[in-house]
């Protein structure tokens, strides 16, 4: 891996910022270059919000994402917005319940029940954006699992260590599951 | 703060926790976007050094209340954007009239006006040096990574002091929210300057005088016992307003010398790839970073070109920018504005060298492949 660029993406609010910064202290404990920036309207909740990682091995300059080699939408509206910014061979990570998505033949879809899982499997929808965390980490293993536990700890409220503990292993369950194709569909 | 470890810091705290380090007491501000976390985190960690924040009625109520806490012998810092730093120029004025140290932070965003709250821009590099009315110099400080926030904003500190004189420290929207790698410094390895306290007692002290060899006159706090008058009509050694021509013209003399007659102190700039270059980019902030990454792949194509970052805006570099200007073919300046420092090099180096300048003010950084096409396309002017 030299270079690596990532864009989470969905509403303000669903937590994407907080999980790019998450996703960034692991790789820093991993030891790689890294660089976390975010894009956002002037207002608190809603609207579009998008945060971008770039793992590196070498030195970072430029510090926002060109082409993304991963693309995770939680929110139709951003899927659309931000698909184009997908590298060829890149790779689409879509919540499940965005209906007509768009489809580009050169990458790799991903969709799955992160929205819902966090909801009811967790009963705590606001623990989404940690289960995308989980299955991001078992498409691309662009972190160690141990750092990324760890940085999902330090960051997380008190008392909630548990809860998003297993908030991660459900992400990544759910892309061991897809592999078996019990979710989505690959394209 | 951990020291000697390396941290994910974003720009905006690594100016909090720099200007805590420094010494900064005091915090007056009004927030906005996007400096707003500078507000956010002295208020959480100020009272807990027993300093003081205070969140002020507006811009202006600001900058005032941090030359009053300056002058009670705090070190203190506000921050803003765009639309606040237009509303500070009074009092930077006043700051740099009645020689009080402090600094102000702007974090920019697209303008004029409200413009692009969440977009970065530079568009405020002639405010910063030109904002405030009446002639007088200014420093500016301009950093590129969240590293350099932390030690900028040590820098902004320490000159404000030094030179007693409001310090603008200039940053990018994108760098101010950026989070990114730095490794914490040990605090013995870093040099605090703080302003130099009367050597004469309350009686014999004489405000506005400077003491064979000191670069300004020395500052009592107030509350210290001496007393004495601020004021920013022009004034004589014990603070009292004069219109004695005399007074006016020495005054403003020194006002301006202590800044331009230390411009080897002051200023600062790195140098990339610039050894046997034969064209040169100046470019400065985030801008600076997408220049570093468009020499490396003009370099491999084999053209001979480097980088000119200023780290010091204002005053600027005068003697090493006419010293590269003799020796190269052109010099290139991009920046997120229409062309605002290329103005202040094309009247350095334009008259040796060929400037030309790239600029852009749609909100989104210049990327590296625009500056590879516009240099290999030769062209010598463009703003989009």
């Amino acid at each position: 891996m030299a270079y690596f660029e990532l864009i989470l993406s969905g509403s303000g609010g669903q937590g994407l910022i907080l999980a790019g910064i998450i996703l960034a202290e692991a790789a820093l404990h991993d030891g790689k270059n890294v660089v976390q920036t975010q894009s956002y309207g002037p207002e608190a909740r809603g609207g579009s919000s998008r945060a971008e990682v770039i793992i590196s091995d070498s030195l970072i300059n430029y510090p926002k994402v060109k082409k993304c080699d991963i693309l995770l939408s939680l929110t139709k509206q951003a899927c659309d917005k931000y698909i184009n910014f997908l590298k060829p061979g890149g790779i689409l990570i879509v919540d499940e319940s965005i209906e007509n998505k768009l489809e580009r033949e050169d990458i790799k879809i991903y969709s799955i029940p992160i929205l819902h899982t966090a909801a009811n499997k967790l009963g705590k929808a606001m623990v989404a954006n940690i289960v995308a965390l989980g299955s991001i980490y078992q498409i691309t293993k662009i972190v160690s699992k141990d750092a990324l536990e760890n940085a999902v700890l330090k960051r997380v409220p008190a008392g909630t260590e548990e809860l998003n503990k297993k908030a991660l292993e459900e992400g990544i369950e759910l892309i061991k599951k897809y592999k078996d194709g019990l979710y989505g569909r690959v394209c | 703060m951990p020291e000697g470890r390396i941290k994910l810091m974003q720009g905006n705290e690594a100016c909090v926790e720099a200007a805590i380090i420094a010494g900064m007491e005091f915090f007056a501000g009004y927030p906005i976007t996007p400096s707003t976390e500078i507000a956010e985190l002295s208020a959480a960690k100020l009272p807990r050094i027993g300093g003081k924040f205070i969140q002020m009625e507006d811009e202006i109520g600001s900058i005032s209340a941090v030359i009053g806490a300056s002058l009670a012998g705090k070190k203190s810092m506000t921050a803003t954007s765009g639309p606040g730093f237009s509303l500070k120029q009074e009092g930077i004025g006043y700051a740099i009239m009645a020689e009080v140290p402090c600094v102000i932070v702007n974090v920019q965003r697209g303008g004029p006006s409200t413009g692009m709250p969440t977009s970065p821009a530079q568009g405020d590099i002639m405010q910063a040096r030109w904002g405030t009315h009446g002639d007088h110099s200014i420093i500016a400080l301009y950093p590129s990574t969240v590293r350099e926030i932390f030690d900028t904003t040590i820098r902004a500190f320490n000159l404000a002091e030094k030179y007693r004189t409001p310090v603008i420290l200039l940053m990018d929207e994108v760098i101010g929210h950026m989070r990114e790698k730095i490794l914490v410094p040990n605090k013995n390895d870093i040099k605090i300057y703080n302003r130099k306290k009367p050597t004469s007692g309350p009686k014999d002290y004489r405000p506005y005088q400077v003491k064979e060899g000191d670069i300004v006159p020395q500052m009592a706090s107030f509350g210290e016992g001496y007393r004495f008058h601020v004021t920013g009509l022009v004034h004589n050694e014990m603070g009292f307003p004069s219109n004695d021509n005399k007074v006016a013209q020495n005054l403003i003399n020194r006002l301006i010398n202590k800044i331009e007659n230390n411009i080897e102190d002051i200023v600062e700039y790195e140098e990339y790839r610039l050894e046997d270059a034969e064209e040169i980019i100046v470019a400065y902030g985030v801008t600076a970073r997408s220049a570093k990454s468009a020499i490396d792949i003009l370099r491999d194509e084999g053209l001979k070109i480097g980088l000119f970052r200023p780290i010091t805006i204002w005053p600027v570099a005068q003697r090493q920018l006419e010293e590269i200007a003799k020796k190269v073919n052109s010099i290139l300046v991009v920046e997120m504005n229409m062309g605002q420092y290329a103005l202040e090099i094309d009247r350095i180096a334009g008259k040796y060298t060929r400037v030309g300048k790239y600029g852009r003010v749609d909100g989104e950084l210049v990327t590296p492949e625009e500056i590879v096409s516009f240099v290999r396309e030769g062209k010598d002017c463009q703003a989009n």
